[in-house]
């Protein structure tokens, strides 16, 4: 049945209630429709219409079409290629190689939860969108998510998922006042104030801000309920294969993000959230690659932290792009002519492996960027940028439109700058893919051999413990005795080098 | 910053200044005409000249725009990266290195087929990344797709 002629054992149906959760997520629109009808014609109709004939037709061939769905639904895995096939008269067979996922997600909807099912979002580069497996049962599902990343990350299919450390949950207090102190509030009381004193002026003029005060208010409400239904109970934990998110209130989803998958750090500060110390913390994973005009669509930007303290943002932050971070310098005074709005916050740095860069008027915006996700570094220069000796450096990252931005710099630094950030994002390429060749090998053919530690000097040796739990590549996690905040894994063993606020040092285990 | 004489950089095509030179010159004797002969029905002889002048010198500032805009246009082949430096009012400077790139285009206009011309652009997964040259000679356009090709494959980096 597969496209390439070998044979695909293991063919596996989705879980039978399928057809039952689609349905009754299709099926609230279809009762509030009958209900409608029925209330439209009022009391002269009774007993059994032409109408009701066309509902139950409805519903006959919605039940149909998700049993044939059903039917001819299918996906195997073989440890190394997910399949999945669907569609009876137009055939879809999908094939998903492990080494191209992107990121792996559990998603239980309200009704699928009733149930005790799950829906798998898997997430290719280069995809459209993400694929999806709905519904398997909770059990398979976690299942099949374990196998699909541990694949991933060169490891036989049947290790058990790494155990993790948990950084931080959000308390739903403080994502509600997260998200009420926002702007959209702030708009919602100075419409309140606006309407109070045009209701002394004018009544009629009052009604009608009164109207549209009430559309306004229905629509921050959908917002607020939205990011909070989405972001509810978020938990956060660090693992070798990732950084495990689960959220949610009535559905909940539960996703690995794999680190060498990110393309960039965002952590946002707005206004009001800065009185509390709060911030915010972002994620960018690559999507699609550029297409023709419409330029590069599908980047996907997931939170790592909807709302919290600097503090467990900077944690995080340091999980993902490393512990060392880079000397940060102010954009010159005269930059204050050509930024006026946003020259308080302006600043950036770099060193061997990451850019760092701060943009922003009201909220702050600070960007990290990994040096060899860098697809393209460029110079922009404008006339007013021009006469004052300025000139801005971007680090372009896949999407549209994002990146670490070097704002107004000197110009014979943005000059120094566009050479340095070239052959920095060279040579952390290089090391990357160095990195990743002997990592994949490395369940094959044994230990590699050591890495120097990336971002310092010395490379310590490595103890020769064998590790005591499966694991990713090299990188900078979670001390396993928990000592300091971070330790480095050379991709067999933990070294001695450790961190601690950003400051490395050296402890043996 | 404007010209691209420094060494290595190579100039665009001289028969993309022509063909722009061409397509202003038709669009800018098109315009007299019509806005000239209209003045002239409208109004009177002298009223028609100072129409066609000003519009003559709209089309000499255009050609101005256009042959600055033309020496600003440049790329230079490194051993690991393309550069490529456009723009005269905003001046922008792109390093696109070979194994980001996700694939190469050339298109060719109607225009430009008239003037035996194409035109190379690089795409990444990066919609920002800004690297287009235009105006190239189809033996050089075709040269430069297989020799970015060939390096992007050798040098070919994971996202």
């Amino acid at each position: 049945m597969s496209g390439d002629g070998t044979v695909v054992v293991g063919w596996q149906r989705l879980h039978p209630l399928s057809p039952v959760v689609r349905g009754a997520r299709g099926l609230v629109p279809l009762v509030v429709l009958v209900g409608f009808s029925t209330i439209n014609r009022g009391n002269h109709a009774h007993g059994v219409g032409p109408q009701d004939l066309v509902w139950l037709v409805l519903v006959v061939v919605g039940v149909v079409f998700g049993v044939v769905h059903w039917l001819v639904t299918r996906w195997a895995f073989d440890g190394a290629t997910l399949r999945i096939e669907t569609g009876l008269v137009r055939r879809d067979s999908q094939q998903l190689p492990v080494a191209r996922i992107q990121a792996v997600d559990l998603v239980e909807p309200f009704v699928a939860r009733v149930f005790g099912l799950a829906e798998l979002r898997i997430r290719v580069a280069g995809a459209k969108s993400a694929h999806h497996l709905s519904y398997l049962s909770a059990p398979v599902a976690a299942d099949l998510r374990a196998r699909l990343l541990a694949t991933h990350h060169g490891l036989d299919q049947s290790v058990p998922e790494p155990g993790e450390h948990p950084v931080a949950v959000v308390p739903p207090g403080r994502l509600l006042g997260s998200v009420l102190v926002s702007a959209s509030t702030a708009g919602a009381v100075v419409f309140v104030a606006a309407l109070i004193a045009v209701t002394t002026v004018s009544t009629t003029a009052a009604a009608a801000l009164a109207g549209s005060l009430l559309v306004y208010l229905v629509g921050i409400g959908q917002g607020i309920w939205r990011r909070f239904n989405e972001q509810y109970r978020f938990t956060v934990a660090v693992a070798p294969d990732g950084i495990r998110v689960r959220r949610g209130l009535l559905s909940t989803v539960s996703e690995t993000i794999p680190i060498r998958r990110v393309q960039a750090v965002r952590q946002i500060e707005p206004l009001w959230w800065r009185l509390f110390g709060w911030c915010r913390l972002e994620v960018d994973l690559a999507g699609v690659p550029g297409h023709g005009r419409t330029g590069g669509t599908g980047r996907v930007t997931k939170s790592l932290l909807p709302v919290g303290s600097h503090q467990t943002a900077d944690y995080l932050r340091r999980v993902v792009v490393g512990p060392i971070e880079p000397p940060r310098s102010r954009a010159p005074t005269r930059a204050r002519l050509k930024a006026p709005l946003s020259y308080h916050f302006l600043a950036a740095g770099h060193d061997e492996t990451l850019a760092v860069a701060v943009t922003g008027r009201v909220q702050k915006v600070t960007c990290w960027v990994p040096l060899d996700k860098a697809q393209s570094i460029r110079r922009v220069q404008g006339p007013v940028q021009r006469a004052l000796g300025l000139a801005t450096v971007h680090v372009d990252v896949p999407g549209r439109r994002v990146g670490a931005k070097f704002r107004d710099r000197p110009v014979d630094e943005a000059d120094r700058l566009i050479e340095e950030l070239a052959s920095h994002s060279r040579g952390a390429r290089r090391r990357e893919s160095v990195a990743a060749a002997v990592s994949a090998t490395s369940s094959v053919t044994g230990p590699p051999p050591t890495f120097e530690t990336p971002g310092q000097g010395g490379g310590a040796p490595p103890p020769s413990s064998p590790p005591a739990q499966p694991v990713m590549g090299p990188g900078w996690f979670a001390d396993p005795v928990r000592r300091h905040q971070a330790r480095y894994w050379n991709g067999t063993a933990w070294t001695p080098d450790i961190a601690d606020n950003g400051v490395t040092g050296l402890d043996p285990l | 910053m404007t010209n691209t004489a420094s060494p290595g950089w190579t100039p665009l095509s001289p028969t993309l200044m022509k063909m722009r030179v061409t397509e202003i010159a038709v669009i800018t004797a098109v315009l007299a005409a019509t806005t000239g002969s209209v003045a002239w029905a409208e109004g009177s002889a002298p009223v028609a000249l100072i129409t066609i002048v000003a519009v003559a010198l709209c089309g000499a500032g255009a050609w101005w725009f256009v042959h600055n805009r033309f020496r600003a246009w440049g790329y230079l082949e490194r051993a690991e990266d393309l550069e490529v430096r456009r723009g005269v009012m905003v001046q922008r400077l792109s390093v696109v290195p070979y194994g980001r790139m996700q694939f190469v285009e050339i298109t060719t206009g109607p225009v430009e087929r008239l003037f035996g011309l194409a035109t190379v652009k690089l795409h990444t997964a990066a919609a920002a990344s800004d690297a287009r040259i235009p105006g190239l000679e189809p033996v050089e356009a075709a040269r430069l797709r297989d020799r970015l090709a060939a390096l992007g494959e050798a040098k070919a980096a994971g996202l």
